[in-house]
């Protein structure tokens, strides 16, 4: 099986290499042959290998590949673990991957067209763009598929980089390399935590390997560590890799950088900063929920970060009017549903929501991407509308999306999104009531959001102008196979995952488990003792609190739009009735970039001038490396002339140094 | 002494290199200026089969033999098969440049063969005695070979310094034997040990005999102060002996140097630490700064030598078994370096043009780019830039001379390596960021010497990825 696995990690590596090195040579046709080859053939794999899991004769996997280095007992080495976990997580994004892959051969078409004329940067910006998508697909693997923390922090880095390279991809536009820079910092103030809590498990543990380590954390259970007065071992580890998951999964208040990067092009919007990347953070907490479930207060400090991020990012959604934007804010809101699941220790249902996420969102952002070319790349929904009759298929199938995230019973997000709520109302730990409450009406949100969109888009006056209009048809057939390809598993998935997923050991092979949750934290057992089958779950949702919310919220915007489409005033003036201070504070985005572009950037850039004048100018520069060099110099100058080029002058230096040994070391 | 198989066996690999040189020396005589080719093609399978051979006959525990004057253990085959490699190399990147002076003659070979020959003896030498014997002959070989060159006067200036210098320190090496045989009654290294071990560290003979072997090793392997010789002789020598002279006699010079303070003296480590660490750091910091202030590169490589032979002695004089294998990667490393920077300029340089100048090197990478990132290597192996195998050789010595305590030491090392990386990137950036000279000459162009050279730059890059090889065979000679 080590070479299956090898094989899934690294065909979309060779075919990223090929497309990256080579796309000259092989033409646009031969770059996205090459790399849809090998992401076809890491997705074949994939699914092959969960296959096996669901039925039943694969066994987990957990050895090294290759060993990097060994210091001080401590081994350093590339190797995969590969339980149902991991075969999930590889399963969904090779899918997601593939698809966006075939997507981007559509939607990348004319890409010459982004640049300005003659930009060199704009040279086979195409095979670039598909080698970037391939190595994305190798860096994440690499992350989910690591046995260590090791190779997780490689994977984490790589996707890092891949995402900042992707946000920047249209390299000339100023707005496209400020997001990438803006992605790139913020980041990194998270990945410092996540260094930080790599480190604590390195010094504690004295391993890298996962196996190792959750085998001995309950021994170190109740460790305390000296700082700020005493904190206990797994609480700091858990909270400082936390604060690497809130800057890879945009939790409040390291959310910022999200929206920014859909200054990238749309299908690493949907692949990249929607369906997977962004998760890596749920998956992370998920695999170290051995680790978690020793603290908590690290289990209350994410269910109350998840839980606002889940609320308060919808809200912004309400006032987007970019239609990429509202898919993002909308991104937002839902990794605060996965996270706040994790908070209350129902690991499995962050997961399943993980993996129906990534099917309805990576559709919803390819339909609107699928809208973006139709409407020659704007992207204002306040002038879109009526797109219905134009965009057949992308109309249904952003329909289904939409549904599915509403969570409207029997797609694919009603499930996953009513366990998430179930189980946080049955949560005891600090903060699990106003997770409830928010998250609940999180619900009425997310539907009024989504609709507010989908009305506005598809239904009503055609409000784009006399050219774009005349112009409207529906994509190409790259662009509708993906979609409605993803809308086949956004409908159905969650009918078919719910039960192994959620109920039962489904999760256990052998006596491995990968999710390990603490007897009084199973906050799932409730919906394991009431289940009965997955009609009958619908039918209860039915008649739940979220569902009338989810009408609720429908039928408003429903509503809003009938207003809007009969009377026809302008949008913002509505906004303008309907609340003028709220829909002030929303459209500033509750002033976290106002605050973080004054106060860190700028503060950093004049601490940095500071630094830069008195340390690096006047001491680096002018004294240390200059005046070392000149010190340097004029010695070699002096020493030089010892080589006189006389033969006795030689020999008068070996006796020299003959005597000067022997009055050294012969003491008479 | 009988000559029976027990006795010839071992030594079948020096037997091979005696023929060669014997067969050239003969052939030589009859064969047309058109036909000097095929002395190349002897001395180059000579030098295969005897490759052949020690691999044939090694292996296995320590083996004395001719009367307890030679030996035969892990550490010999080892500096054997690396002096014999290198030699190989030499060879070829000579090649071309005599033919293009119609200096392609037998004495070239004959002598660079019996400088071999030489070396095989200093390493498999288990007596004083039979170590000078080696290094004389490879010496007299060598002196010679800087001479080669009949019309040129600085190389004949280059081998009377040579020969003067070399003689005086030969003439102190031998005094200090002889000091050693006064205190201890024998020239085989084994009783001397027994010897020195029963006498202590007490008798001052003995630290009086040390001193002048330690200025002999000091001389062979051209540490400050003994190293006036070394710019002067790679200056002025004719590249090809330079390029023999940079590389394998270093390795030889390791083995006379282990043979004789390990083997022999171990017992008065403290004393010869001593000694060394003097050397070391006037050699590190001396060849470091002075490489800065060259215009020619023969010379800049020849300071750079000095300051390598610091960094080997770094490891000697740790005096651990840790710090014996990491000074034996170092030389053979700085070997393998050495002799492809030389070949750089031997591929550079055509009929009545030397490459000498660091201005030669301009914009190489524009007049081919795969020797310029051959160079490009080498010179960050010199450096000590990882992943290349310069890295791992420093790092190893270092590690040597933290474990014995002597951090100071590690930290003079690391300091005057960097001053010393200055000199090896500014060779770098000639290469990639000038422009070629206008009037620059054709390189050249055999696929012989592209595929030696090719596998000696790249050696340098996989060794660095992948140590743990060369480095075990090290380890396990000690």
């Amino acid at each position: 099986m080590e070479n299956v696995y090898l094989t899934i990690v690294l065909a979309p590596l060779l075919g990223a290499i090929a497309a990256g090195f080579f796309g000259a040579r092989l033409g646009r046709r031969g770059a996205h042959r090459a790399t849809i080859a090998g992401v076809a053939v890491s997705a074949v794999l994939s699914l092959w290998v969960l296959a096996r899991f669901i039925w039943g004769e694969a066994t987990v996997f957990n050895g090294p590949v290759y060993t990097w280095l060994v210091s001080d007992g401590m081994r350093f080495e590339v190797g995969f673990l590969v339980d149902k976990l991991t075969a999930v997580m590889m399963a969904t994004v090779t899918f997601v991957s593939l698809m966006v892959h075939l997507y981007t051969i559509g939607y990348m078409a004319d890409d010459e067209h982004n640049w300005p004329h003659g930009a060199l940067s704009g040279k086979n910006s195409y095979q670039r763009f598909f080698s970037y998508i391939s190595l994305f697909t190798f860096s994440m693997l690499m992350l989910v598929m690591s046995n260590n923390f090791m190779q997780l922090f490689f994977g984490w880095e790589a996707v890092g980089l891949v995402s900042y390279l992707l946000i920047g991809f249209w390299s000339t536009r100023e707005s496209a390399v400020f997001a990438n820079l803006k992605a790139f910092l913020v980041n990194r103030v998270g990945d410092f935590g996540f260094i930080l809590g790599i480190a604590a498990v390195g010094m504690y543990f004295g391993s890298m390997d996962y196996a190792e380590v959750f085998a001995k954390a309950p021994e170190l259970a109740d460790e305390q560590v000296a700082i700020f007065g005493g904190v206990s071992l797994m609480t700091l580890i858990g909270i400082l890799l936390f604060i690497g998951a809130m800057g890879k999964s945009a939790q409040v208040p390291l959310h910022v950088w999200l929206p920014d990067s859909m200054e990238g092009p749309t299908p690493i919007s949907a692949l990249i900063h929607a369906a997977t990347m962004v998760t890596a953070g749920v998956f992370m907490v998920a695999r170290m929920s051995p680790l978690y479930e020793l603290s908590e207060t690290a289990l209350s400090f994410i269910l109350i970060v998840g839980a606002s991020t889940a609320f308060f990012m919808g809200l912004i959604g309400l006032v987007q009017n970019d239609i990429k934007r509202v898919v993002a804010y909308s991104t937002l809101s839902q990794l605060g549903y996965m996270v706040t699941a994790l908070g209350a220790s129902a690991y499995a249902a962050g997961i399943f929501h993980l993996m129906t996420h990534a099917f309805f969102k990576a559709l919803l952002f390819l339909a609107a991407g699928s809208v973006i070319i139709a409407m020659h790349h704007k992207q204002d929904i306040s002038h879109m509308g009526g797109l219905r009759k134009y965009l057949p298929i992308t109309w249904l199938t952003a329909l289904i999306g939409s549904l599915a995230l509403i969570g409207f019973p029997g797609f694919s997000g009603f499930f996953s999104k009513d366990a998430i709520i179930e189980a946080v109302g049955h949560s005891q730990l600090f903060g699990a009531g106003y997770a409830t409450v928010l998250l609940t009406v999180g619900v009425f949100v997310t539907a009024l959001y989504s609709f507010r969109m989908y009305f506005l888009v598809f239904h009503g006056r055609e409000r784009m102008d006399e050219h774009t209009r005349h112009h409207l048809h529906e994509s190409p057939w790259v662009v509708t196979v993906p979609l409605v390809l993803l809308a086949i598993p956004s409908v159905f998935i969650g009918w078919f995952a719910v039960e192994p997923m959620l109920i039962g050991d489904w999760w256990t092979t052998g006596d491995w488990s990968p999710i390990v949750v603490a007897h009084e934290h199973d906050t799932l057992h409730h919906l394991r003792e009431h289940w009965h089958g997955q009609a009958a779950f619908v039918e209860h949702g039915m008649h739940a609190l979220p569902f009338y919310l989810a009408m609720a919220g429908l039928a408003l915007a429903a509503l809003l739009w009938w207003v809007l489409h009969a009377w026809n005033p302008r949008i913002d003036e509505l906004l303008q009735v309907f609340g003028g201070p709220v829909t002030r504070i929303l459209q500033d985005k509750y002033g976290f970039d106002d605050f973080n572009q004054r106060f860190l950037a700028g503060g950093s850039r004049n601490l940095g001038r500071m630094f830069w004048i008195t340390g690096d100018r006047t001491l680096i520069d002018g004294g240390m490396v200059n005046g070392s060099a000149r010190t340097v110099g004029r010695l070699a100058l002096r020493f030089r002339q010892l080589q006189t080029g006389y033969l006795y002058h030689y020999a008068i230096a070996m006796i020299i140094g003959l005597v000067g040994l022997l009055t050294i070391f012969v003491t008479l | 002494m009988s000559f029976d198989a027990a006795n010839l066996l071992p030594i079948l690999p020096e037997i091979a290199i005696l023929i060669t040189a014997s067969l050239v020396l003969i052939l030589d005589l009859y064969l047309k200026d058109q036909d000097k080719g095929l002395n190349h093609s002897i001395t180059l399978i000579g030098l295969v089969i005897a490759i052949g051979l020690t691999g044939a006959v090694g292996g296995g525990d320590a083996q004395v033999f001719f009367d307890g004057n030679l030996i035969r253990d892990p550490m010999s085959d080892l500096l054997k098969g690396a002096i014999l490699i290198v030699s190989v190399l030499t060879f070829i990147y000579a090649r071309p440049w005599l033919q293009d002076r119609g200096m392609l003659v037998g004495e070239f070979y004959v002598l660079g063969l019996l400088a071999v020959l030489g070396m095989l003896i200093m390493v498999s030498a288990n007596g004083f005695l039979t170590l000078y014997l080696g290094l004389e002959l490879q010496a007299l070989a060598l002196y010679a070979l800087v001479a080669f060159d009949r019309d040129s006067s600085t190389g004949a200036e280059a081998a009377m310094k040579y020969f003067v210098l070399g003689a005086l320190g030969s003439g102190l090496l031998l005094y200090g034997v002889s000091m050693i045989y006064g205190a201890t009654g024998s020239i085989e290294f084994a009783p001397v040990a027994a010897a020195v071990a029963e006498q202590g560290i007490s008798n001052k003979v003995l630290v009086f005999g040390i001193a002048f072997l330690v200025i002999g090793i000091g001389f062979k392997f051209g540490a400050v102060p003994f190293h006036m010789w070394v710019p002067d002789v790679y200056e002025g020598g004719p590249t090809p002996a330079v390029l023999i002279l940079s590389s394998a006699p270093k390795i030889a010079a390791f083995a006379l140097a282990v043979r004789m303070l390990v083997d022999g003296l171990h017992t008065l480590h403290p004393d010869w630490q001593g000694m060394l660490v003097i050397l070391a750091v006037l050699s590190m910091g001396l060849g470091n700064l002075v490489a800065i202030a060259q215009s020619n590169i023969k010379r800049m490589l020849a300071y750079s030598t000095i300051s390598h032979v610091g960094f080997i002695f770094l490891g000697l004089l740790a005096g651990s078994e840790q710090g014996f294998a990491a000074a034996m990667f170092y030389t053979i490393v700085y070997a393998v370096m050495s002799v492809g920077a030389f070949g750089i300029l031997l591929i550079l340089s055509r009929q009545g043009f030397d490459a000498e100048r660091l201005e030669d090197l301009k914009g190489l990478n524009d007049r081919d780019a795969w020797y310029a990132a051959m160079m490009a290597l080498i010179m960050f192996s010199m450096a000590g830039v990882p992943p290349t195998v310069g890295f791992m050789a420093k790092l190893l010595v270092l590690e040597a001379v933290v474990r014995i305590d002597m951090l100071w030491l590690a930290l003079v090392a690391v300091f005057f390596s960097i001053i010393g990386a200055f000199y090896y990137l500014r060779v770098i950036k000639f290469i990639y960021f000038d422009k070629p000279a206008d009037d620059a000459p054709a390189l050249l162009t055999s696929s012989g010497v592209r595929f030696a050279m090719s596998l000696n730059g790249l050696a340098l890059l996989a060794l660095g990825l992948f140590p743990a090889a060369l480095l075990s065979v090290c380890q396990a000679a000690f």
